[in-house]
């Protein structure tokens, strides 16, 4: 069964038909053509095709598109849009918090929630404080990026890449 | 000697050339190039580990609106050479393990494509079948030789004899887990026929080897070479699991013959992952050191038992770094398979080095301990001045000095025999050995060519994340004696010239070599005023080759655990490691190398363990939820350090090899430090809490 949905992908808008069996990350991939999310494992158990689903961090291969008309979409290259790249991306690069590349455009989109959910002064299981503002230390980056794997194992670098773009740079 | 090249950008932490298109996501990995109108594969596994296929229904596969072909055994093209049995697909209704391919579904869509595969109706006739590996086990056998060409067994002196009269010996056995490789890109492929269907192949590939994988291809279809095309610029990780191609590569260019004109897509899933893309076997250990009082060796012995599938043999080569590691008059190393009806065993990140520096560097431990020795002298005294299994001198061995060096990193002066305890959490050190051969393959040429006021590199080479597209400019750079930001490279791709796999740790070092000789050859024909469009290639064969020496990159590993006293849980808030691997060319992209290693080497002390369920014949944690490799806040501080090591023999940039030896010893290390937190010695990875709980303090 097809549906006829709307999307709007780093800043562009999509009308498209989808199988409503289509993941969000088919979508994007296969109808619209964006590889920019990664599938890495297709249940939610990587993080490589997290993108900023109506603002807010999510895993596109968990999402049935469907269920997403009319959303707002940015994926790791919708970041950098207008060539500039996010503080983040910036990060990424300055720390090497990388090496294959394949987790990094979810790392990325998950990094830009987490630092927007400290700032929101949301706790992880890593908050010493569930009340007080979380700080970025290394447990609560760790903590809160631990959905993204990367199997290159670049963790000692993207620890310092999350913080140094949340401008508390270790 | 070689004549070194004087390094200038070489040894500079350049960032990566490809960093801003990776940290964006618009690389472009196998299944992500665009192509017109790209059908899709869904593969149908076997549902049994042994027998035969005596019928497969497709009719409610065809008739799912949007399917375009359904290939079975019965129907599909015969192969050209089916000699490679793991090669073979759909060429015969024998089933040899659980999961092995017995179809595909084509269609319009991923979606439909999947819905079709479940729809074909499998009919078997199955067998008995046999997966359970133990040393017990009266049909291990000796394989003819192990991986990399390496003799099964050696020996040498009275091993026997030498524990019979030694004061202090060591006798254990030693296991390690099965492990799959598990890149975060699935093996993947694009294959596009053209529109005659017997004439030209274009793969777009996920593999460490365009060149490797397209002579696979040809032998399998009956190629040519001028026949196939593989393009793969950048690589989701492989670890040695995309270093020869597997069925999958097969069953997507058949698929796409079947639609003469039509790209066709193959993603494996994560799942499909664990029964088609080579793992690293299991192994048992049986090790023996015997010693004086002083703590000098005078036998080491491991006798490797692993196992391998029954229609292609792969032998892992666990016993091999016991030949070379440790002084010693009396020495036995043997290897015996069990073969099985299970996947194909194949590389993972330093095949040999990494499972069998886990018995021996743990042994050693506790030999140290027995002697009251510090393990870190214990090794020391065991230095060997020349190569124990050739006589030849090293083209250099610093292992003494990385363990000095990481000693006093770490803070190990004044470490006793028994670690502290820290509130709730017992606190203790270890330490172990990292060795890897340092190797160069025997094929790749360089092409350089002088464009546009530009050097312009070309070779079929991988960057599999290790850094090959920045660090081959800065070797191309040093050796014309050029500014690094006026070299470009070209990898990944055969219309390049030939390159070896990225695999055990030579690809710098092989294509390096070609690449020098490239721009010696340019230099010298051209000389440092060359005209537009001037080009000269180079081979690696060409360049000088010392058979005298044995070569070898070592390193020292230092790792702090904590045991929860109450539960078990461990933690390992620091992973240290000092290297010896000649020079690095690039300090910005090694240290995530070893750093990445040495965290690999982490994962698989505490977590990796493929859990395999004999009854049905699969793994049973074929997923990466229940298959657990290290995530973020699994791993606390990781600190890789080098030696200013200088090797003049091994190749002209002077240059080790680093992506594998940063996960051997890791796994023995972190043993070493629980047992020193704990008493408790484990000696079956991983180290999990159900081991050290019963006999916690």
């Amino acid at each position: 069964m097809d549906a006829e949905i709307s999307l709007r992908v780093d800043g562009e808008a999509h009308r498209l038909t989808v199988d409503t069996r289509t993941t969000l990350l088919d979508a994007l991939r296969e109808r619209l053509g964006n590889t920019s999310p990664k599938k890495g494992c297709d249940h939610g158990q990587c993080g490589a095709c997290t993108v900023l689903l109506d603002g807010e961090r999510a895993l596109t291969c968990l999402a049935l598109a469907v269920a997403y008309d009319g959303a707002e979409v940015v994926t790791a290259d919708g970041l950098a849009a207008d060539g500039e790249l996010h503080p983040v991306q910036q990060a990424f690069l300055d720390r090497d918090a990388f090496q294959c590349g394949y987790c990094t455009p979810g790392q990325v989109c998950s990094a830009v929630g987490v630092l927007d959910e400290v700032r929101r002064g949301w706790p992880s299981h890593a908050s010493p404080d569930l009340t007080g503002d979380p700080e970025l230390s290394h447990d609560e980056v760790a903590e809160r990026m631990s959905g993204n794997i990367c199997r290159c194992a670049a963790y000692v670098n993207i620890v310092p890449a999350v913080q140094q773009a949340g401008g508390q740079a270790s | 000697m070689t004549e070194l090249v004087e390094p200038r950008a070489m040894g500079r932490a350049l960032v990566r050339r490809d960093g801003v298109q990776k940290v964006r996501g618009t690389a472009t990995y196998a299944v992500d190039t665009p192509v017109d109108l790209p059908a899709y594969c869904h593969p149908v596994q076997a549902t049994i580990a042994r027998g035969r296929v005596t019928a497969m229904d497709t009719t409610d596969a065809e008739a799912v609106d949007g399917v375009l072909a359904v290939l079975t055994p019965f129907d599909a093209e015969r192969l050209a050479s089916t000699e490679d049995a793991e090669y073979a697909v759909l060429q015969s209704d024998e089933v040899a393990f659980r999961g092995q391919l017995i179809g595909v579904v084509i269609a319009e869509t991923s979606e439909v494509a999947r819905e079709a595969a479940d729809r074909v109706r499998v009919s078997y006739a199955g067998q008995p079948h046999d997966t359970e590996l133990s040393a017990d086990r009266d049909d291990l056998y000796a394989p003819g030789q192990v991986n990399a060409g390496h003799e099964t067994d050696t020996a040498e002196g009275d091993v026997a004899a030498a524990m019979a009269a030694a004061a202090v010996t060591v006798e254990q056995t030693y296991e390690t887990a099965m492990y799959h490789n598990n890149p975060l890109e699935p093996h993947a492929t694009t294959a596009l026929w053209d529109a005659a269907g017997d004439g030209f192949l274009t793969l777009w590939d996920s593999t460490q080897g365009v060149h490797p994988d397209r002579a696979a291809v040809c032998q399998v279809f009956g190629l040519a070479e001028g026949q196939v095309q593989v393009i793969c610029p950048y690589v989701g990780g492989g670890f040695g699991s995309k270093g020869t191609p597997h069925a999958n590569v097969m069953l997507t260019a058949m698929a796409a013959r079947a639609l003469p004109g039509r790209a066709v897509r193959l993603a494996l899933t994560r799942q499909q992952m664990f029964f088609l893309a080579g793992y690293r076997t299991p192994t048992i250990q049986q090790v023996q050191l015997a010693a004086d009082r002083d703590g000098r060796l005078s036998a080491i012995a491991i006798d490797v038992v692993e196992q391998t599938s029954k229609i292609k043999e792969f032998a892992e080569q666990t016993g091999v770094p016991a030949r070379m590691m440790y002084a010693s008059p009396s020495r036995r190393t043997t290897h015996r398979l069990a073969a099985l009806d299970v996947p194909v065993p194949s590389w993972m990140r330093a095949p040999g080095e990494c499972p069998g520096m886990f018995g021996p560097e743990v042994a050693m431990d506790e030999l140290a301990e027995a002697l009251a020795i510090d393990p870190i002298e214990l090794r020391i005294r065991n230095e060997p001045e020349v190569d124990p299994e050739t006589g030849k001198p090293w083209s250099s061995r610093h292992l003494v000095e990385c363990l000095r060096e990481g000693a006093e990193r770490f803070g190990w002066a004044g470490r006793g025999p028994r670690g502290h305890r820290d509130g709730d959490w017992l606190v203790g050190t270890g330490v172990a050995a990292s060795v890897y051969p340092t190797l160069r393959q025997a094929t790749s040429t360089a092409t350089i060519r002088f464009a546009g006021g530009r050097y312009v590199v070309e070779i079929g080479a991988a960057d599999l994340g290790t850094g090959s597209w920045t660090i081959l400019p800065q070797i191309a750079a040093d050796a014309l004696g050029v500014d690094v930001a006026d070299v470009d490279a070209r990898i990944g791709d055969t219309r390049h010239p030939v390159a070896s796999v990225a695999g055990g740790s030579s690809g710098t070092n092989t294509w390096g070599s070609a690449i020098v000789q490239a721009a010696r050859e340019f230099r010298g024909t051209f000389g440092t005023d060359p005209h537009d469009g001037a080009e000269a290639s180079g081979d690696v064969d060409q360049a000088a080759q010392d058979e005298d020496h044995a070569a070898y990159a070592f390193g020292a590993q230092f790792v702090e655990a904590r045991v929860h006293a109450d539960t078990g849980e461990v933690r390992v808030p620091r992973l240290l490691g000092v290297f010896a691997v000649g020079r690095v060319i690039n300090p910005r992209t090694a240290r995530s190398q070893f750093i990445g290693g040495m965290t690999m080497g982490l994962s698989m002390a505490l977590h990796e363990n493929s859990v395999f369920d004999t009854r049905i014949g699969q793994v049973a944690n074929h997923d990466l939820a229940e298959y657990h490799v290290v995530s973020n806040a699994d791993v606390d501080a990781v600190e890789a350090y080098w030696l200013d090591e200088h090797d003049p023999y091994v190749n002209a940039m002077g240059s080790k090899g680093i992506g594998e030896i940063g996960i051997v010893g890791t796994a023995a290390a972190v043993s070493n430090a629980v047992h020193h937190a704990t008493g408790v010695r484990v000696r079956s990875l991983p180290i999990t809490l159900d081991k050290l709980l019963p006999a916690l303090p």
